[in-house]
């Protein structure tokens, strides 16, 4: 990079606010999605929301792509950074501005840790209920990058569910309000499609959330079963009998082995648990919960146990939580996969599963939020194995095209960033994706907010809509024009 | 407009059938625009076709589903074309196992609703009219009722829908399955974008159960005050209510009705905290079916005006008050009916336009102190036509604009009635 452009942004973030060295460069090479790395041309950690659109201004002024980064735990390389951008990091801006309780909103910026929203709030019995495993290191600039779900989101919705407003640096270094403390804003949801765009439609610098009270009571409940089959079972009656748990997972044996050995939750040994959550107000959960022990009995539950204090939960969750830093224990290496099938496909796709991993030769362990069908299958290999690697990836993509042949998604809460660009095309049909490009086209028509993620393959947009001249690589026949 | 009306029949006729081409009557205005046909396609294919051929002409296309919102947003600059969706009005499939179900836009929500139950589920939603209004109406007005303290709005329900698009581009976003983050959530651009960037052809909703038990309490006061601070005490409490709506008018005493749903038993104890919270002030149980939403406080009244209003639920009393300081004065009746969350319709009946046009003035520049809006749903043509119903521009508009230029670069679809006259 110019050192004329070095030294602007150092102008901007000050002198330890901006990283050039290689080494330090490196810590930021990769995000969760370990097996992509690239070394950016600087990092910059800006402070304040001015500085991150002094920063995307210069961006702009010299074409220079841009990857905005919260705590990198993202599964899906949405953070992976460019080989000729810049890195803007907004660990910085991590100050809660405001808690507004009687109307049950926080205003955060980006830096905030998910968790530290409900800490702040937790005294007067409210929380932030979006809750992705690696709650206690994300941040809430990650989430709304990635609309986070977790496991509540079966009850409390997703990211997308939470967040009331916005204020965005847009690619071209404008600042813009999208949505605010008050509902149906008029105008269009910009704020809905920004939500979930993964870093390419600019940076948020100040989030408003919608927070929940706390409710009244909450129960957990462990079920083992002889087979994933019949904890399946269990799920649909559930569903079906009325009841809307705040979460439903489930962990099959090699996933209760590996979460076993790391965390010791005292889970059953069993072919499929299920850790079945209720809350709500006191009468009714002790009732829903009677009917979900006499389900999970008539479908075959062996053990059933319900979580006898706080402490008790919390270890039960923490195991479930820790399930995939926990195959370490039982593979060298894994590939975490975000399929999403219809509930109801469950026991056919789980055994399909089974059939690839045998043809292949590779374990699958499963843990899943069996609620709303978003599988976390965990294809075990080592890389040191020569071409093993190359079979977990193959088996990996066949378990998705399975999701989508199943009327399901790709991805269900990890995004599709670097590693999943190459699966939408299985989920959308061209001009499916052409549409969503028209958006981006209005949002970041040059394409340097976190260019070459999510998209399976770049597009230019013409400069204005409407009547346009054609551009040179699309007369050469090389680009299409859209 | 650059056919002739034989050309255009010829060429609409070839599309959907002659018998599905009729010239407009002046009952198809819309707020004095006359369009000169009414298409009637029977698929997603020829809904593309038909604005495909539009585009090409330049066209200007009204999408209608029931007509019953058609007199919402600003006037039409134009009008050439009504495009219905009478004709695509399936269930296309309740996957009640799943709690998913795919309709096509020109479904009735009553419809719907009926096809739900039969396995004792719903499209969690009680808009307006739900006998007339229509899948891909409610989406295009985002249209909500007092269920939303609960279940939210379309945007938390809607998990896809297929648009055809000006150009003809047929696109589907989102999916069939309640958890999905793959791509740019389209739905959620769509539902409420007033029909200006596609015509929705089709949609999926995430459903929930059909509550076992419901049980409604009516609370009543003589100054709203005592029942905004009840609707705030309720709110920041463990209860989980699926309604909550104030209602208040110039002529008679405030009232707050609340809802909880689920197991007979489990409602006892609702009620009997809410009683409890409701200490002193009168209070009578409602029978569900005397809830009543904003239908009763609707009107077709050419001289009454009716405002969504939205505000934080903490400035609902404020709001009241200010819709007091400004009508009383003037002498104009009104009713407001305000849900849990803030946001709620407002009807004004006034004497003539113009003090129609002052007292929404004054309203909207209060309630924009409140950091709310004020949007006029339905008003006297007259005073649509000197300003934007939809209240002073978003700092976000030039933005919508590049959005709205990327879908519909040539403003074929309801010019002029969405934001800032998109």
């Amino acid at each position: 990079m110019h050192p004329r452009i070095i030294s602007e942004l150092r102008a901007i973030v000050g002198e330890r606010g901006l990283i050039t060295e290689t080494e330090q460069l490196r810590t930021y090479e990769c995000d969760g999605l370990t097996n992509f790395r690239v070394v950016p041309l600087a990092v910059a950690l800006p402070a304040s929301g001015e500085q991150v659109q002094a920063i995307v201004r210069i961006c702009h002024r010299e074409g220079i792509p841009f990857v905005a980064r919260g705590s990198g735990t993202g599964l899906s390389g949405g953070a992976l950074p460019v080989e000729s951008g810049i890195v803007i990091s907004l660990a910085r801006l991590n100050r809660i501005l405001d808690v507004d309780l009687p109307n049950a909103r926080v205003v955060v910026e980006p830096g905030v840790i998910n968790l530290q929203v409900t800490q702040q709030v937790a005294p007067h019995g409210y929380f932030y209920a979006p809750d992705p495993s690696s709650q206690s290191v994300c941040t809430i600039g990650g989430n709304v990058a990635e609309n986070s779900g977790g496991a509540h989101c079966l009850k409390y919705g997703f990211t997308a569910n939470h967040v009331l407003g916005l204020k965005v640096v847009l690619p071209d270094g404008e600042i813009v309000e999208l949505g605010g403390k008050t509902l149906d804003q008029p105008g269009y949801d910009l704020m809905g499609v920004f939500v979930g765009s993964e870093g390419t439609l600019g940076i948020a610098t100040e989030i408003t959330l919608r927070l929940v009270k706390r409710p009244e009571v909450i129960q957990t409940l462990l079920a083992a079963f002889h087979s994933t089959d019949e904890a399946g079972a269990a799920v649909s009656e559930i569903i079906a009998a009325g009841i809307l748990p705040a979460a439903i997972e489930m962990m099959d044996n090699l996933s209760i082995q590996a979460a076993e050995a790391a965390v010791h939750a005292g889970y059953p040994q069993c072919e499929g648990l299920l850790l079945v959550e209720l809350d709500g107000p006191t009468a009714e959960v002790a009732l829903s919960m009677e009917r979900v022990t006499a389900i999970c009995r008539s479908c075959g539950a062996w053990e059933i146990r319900l979580a006898q204090s706080d402490a008790e939960r919390l270890v039960v969750w923490k195991g479930r939580k820790a399930a995939f830093a926990a195959m370490g224990r039982v593979s060298p290496d894994y590939i975490v996969q975000d399929g999403v099938i219809p509930r109801t496909a469950l026991p056919r796709v789980l055994r399909e599963i089974k059939q690839l991993s045998e043809a292949a030769g590779l374990r699958v362990a499963n843990v899943f939020h069996a609620g709303d069908g978003n599988l976390h299958p965990l294809v075990l290999y080592d890389r040191s194995v020569p071409g093993q690697e190359h079979i977990a990836e193959e088996l990996s993509f066949d378990i998705i095209k399975l999701c989508v042949q199943a009327g399901g998604s790709i991805t269900g809460e990890h995004g599709v960033g670097r590693e999943k660009q190459k699966y939408m095309s299985t989920m959308y049909a061209e001009p499916d994706l052409d549409t969503m490009q028209l958006v981006r086209c209005a949002f970041d028509p040059r394409h340097l907010a976190n260019p070459d993620k999510l998209f399976p393959r770049p597009r230019l947009c013409a400069e204005k809509p409407g009547r346009y001249e054609p551009h040179p690589l699309e007369q050469a026949g090389i680009a299409e024009l859209f | 407009m650059t056919v002739d009306s034989q050309t255009l029949h010829t060429d609409l006729s070839a599309i959907v059938g002659a018998e599905q081409v009729r010239a407009a009557v002046p009952a198809d205005a819309i707020d004095g625009v006359q369009p000169q046909m009414i298409v009637e396609p029977d698929d997603e294919a020829q809904v593309a076709a038909v604005l495909r051929l539009a585009s090409g002409a330049g066209l200007s296309v009204v999408p209608r589903g029931g007509g019953s919102k058609l007199g919402w947003g600003n006037p039409p600059r134009s009008v050439d074309l009504i495009l219905s969706l009478r004709r695509l009005n399936q269930v296309i499939e309740h996957a009640w196992g799943d709690m998913t179900a795919t309709v096509q836009a020109g479904c009735r929500v009553a419809e719907l609703q009926r096809v739900l139950a039969e396995h004792g589920q719903r499209l969690a939603l009680d808009p307006l009219w739900p006998e007339r209004a229509t899948i891909g109406g409610i989406l295009a007005t985002n249209d909500s009722g007092s269920l939303r303290a609960r279940y939210g709005t379309l945007r938390d329900l809607v998990l896809g829908v297929t648009i055809a698009l000006p150009d003809g581009t047929l696109a589907r976003s989102g999916g069939k399955v309640v958890k999905n983050v793959a791509g740019y959530d389209l739905p959620k651009l769509i539902n409420g974008a007033f029909g200006t960037l596609g015509v929705i052809t089709e949609a999926t909703f995430r459903l929930y159960p059909l509550p076992a038990h419901v049980r409604c309490l009516r609370f009543q006061a003589s100054e709203v005050s005592a029942l905004h601070r009840l609707l705030l005490r309720v709110l920041d409490s463990t209860l989980v209510l699926t309604g909550a709506q104030l209602a208040v008018a110039s002529e008679s005493p405030p009232v707050l009705d609340l809802r909880c749903e689920g197991i007979a038993e489990a409602l006892d104890d609702q009620i009997a905290q809410l009683m409890q919270f409701g200490t002193g002030l009168s209070v009578a149980p409602l029978d569900p079916v005397d809830w009543h939403g904003y239908d009763s406080l609707w009107s077709e009244d050419e001289q009454e005006l009716i405002c969504k209003v939205s505000v934080l639920p903490s400035d609902i009393g404020a709001l009241t008050q200010t819709i007091r300081r400004v009508a009383g004065p003037m002498q104009l009746g009104w009713e407001l009916k305000i849900q849990a969350l803030g946001t709620g319709m407002l009807r004004i009946a006034g004497a003539n336009e113009q003090t129609l046009l002052a007292a929404l003035s004054i309203l909207r520049a209060e309630s924009g102190q409140l950091a709310g809006s004020c949007v006029a749903l339905h008003a006297p043509l007259a005073v649509k036509q000197k300003l934007d119903v939809w209240g002073a521009a978003p700092g976000s508009l030039p933005l919508m604009r590049r959005v709205k230029d990327r879908f519909d670069p040539q403003h074929v679809l309801n010019p002029g009635r969405f934001v800032g006259g998109m």
